[in-house]
């Protein structure tokens, strides 16, 4: 197999699938390599739950990425970036001066989840509001419809 | 948008994928290392003990390789943080294992990060890979 038709394919693949679901949002995006490498050690969370500024700030601080080294080679970072930053969030930024990098801090993600209770955040099988998999059965295929959801018990 | 995922595609992914996979022997990895810890002036070759005291010791942080890949690299692990699966580390029950040269750059570089605060020399990394090929 040459590298030419390795790109060519690797090209084809990458065309995001993105569709409409019938009202709340749309996670459908996808892209191999943010597939493969953001989901090395969380699910690949969505483009769309943060703002293109956020990811910007975070694909350039992999290294110190909360608290584990996450570095990517420089081709990798930058064809992730560019998936992030066509399917990111399009809601007015929060007013912090710095992009908001955890998703679970922005205005949408808390008002999605006012009605969560707090005996569930602290949940062992919860352990971080970052673990949408916790409930969110689908999450690894971006599918977070309500339908999917089942809470730990 | 044209249907793109044809079969042919899909084949051709799974063969570019599957050839990907397997590009090199852990024997050859560890050639690999054996050729940069050579470079050190007094290297008698890798230790398997070494390797499993190196593998199941702190250095300095709160992390060893062993917090998330377990005390045993023969069993599944799991994430400190994100509590996300990790297939075993020895190659005698995960074949995938130290096949691919940039995927065993990549971690043993943001591993070492996290665990040490610096890089692993070819020597540390040379004895924790065979510790890990000494593994039944």
């Amino acid at each position: 197999m040459n590298m030419k038709h390795t790109i060519l394919i690797a090209a084809l693949l990458a065309a995001p699938t993105v569709q409409a679901s019938g009202g709340g949002e749309s996670f459908a995006a996808t892209q191999p390599k943010w597939k493969a490498e953001c989901s090395s050690c969380h699910i690949a969370y969505p483009p769309k739950l943060l703002p293109a500024a956020s990811w910007k700030t975070m694909m350039g601080s992999l290294d110190k990425h909360f608290g584990t080294d996450a570095s990517l080679d420089a081709a990798a970072t930058t064809e992730i970036l560019a998936f992030l930053e066509k399917n990111a969030s399009r809601r007015k930024p929060e007013p912090s001066a710095k992009p908001v990098l955890r998703f679970t801090e922005t205005r949408w993600f808390q008002s999605e989840h006012d009605e969560v209770s707090a005996r569930l955040w602290k949940d062992p099988r919860v352990k971080s509001p970052s673990n949408c998999a916790a409930c969110h059965t689908k999450a690894e295929n971006g599918d977070f419809n309500e339908h999917n959801i089942r809470l730990p018990r | 948008m044209l249907p793109l995922k044809t079969p042919l595609t899909m084949a051709l992914t799974l063969a570019i994928f599957t050839l990907n996979a397997y590009a090199q022997t852990p024997q050859e990895t560890l050639a690999g290392l054996r050729q940069q810890a050579a470079e050190t002036p007094g290297f008698q070759g890798f230790s398997a003990t070494r390797g499993e005291q190196f593998f199941k010791s702190t250095h300095g942080n709160d992390w060893s390789c062993a917090t998330c890949h377990t005390q045993n690299p023969t069993v599944s692990g799991k994430h400190a943080k994100t509590s996300k699966i990790i297939q075993p580390m020895a190659p005698a029950v995960n074949a995938e294992r130290f096949t691919d040269q940039a995927k065993v750059d990549k971690w043993f570089k943001r591993n070492c990060n996290d665990v040490l605060d610096r890089a692993c020399t070819p020597l540390e990394k040379g004895d924790v890979l065979t510790y890990l090929m000494s593994l039944k």
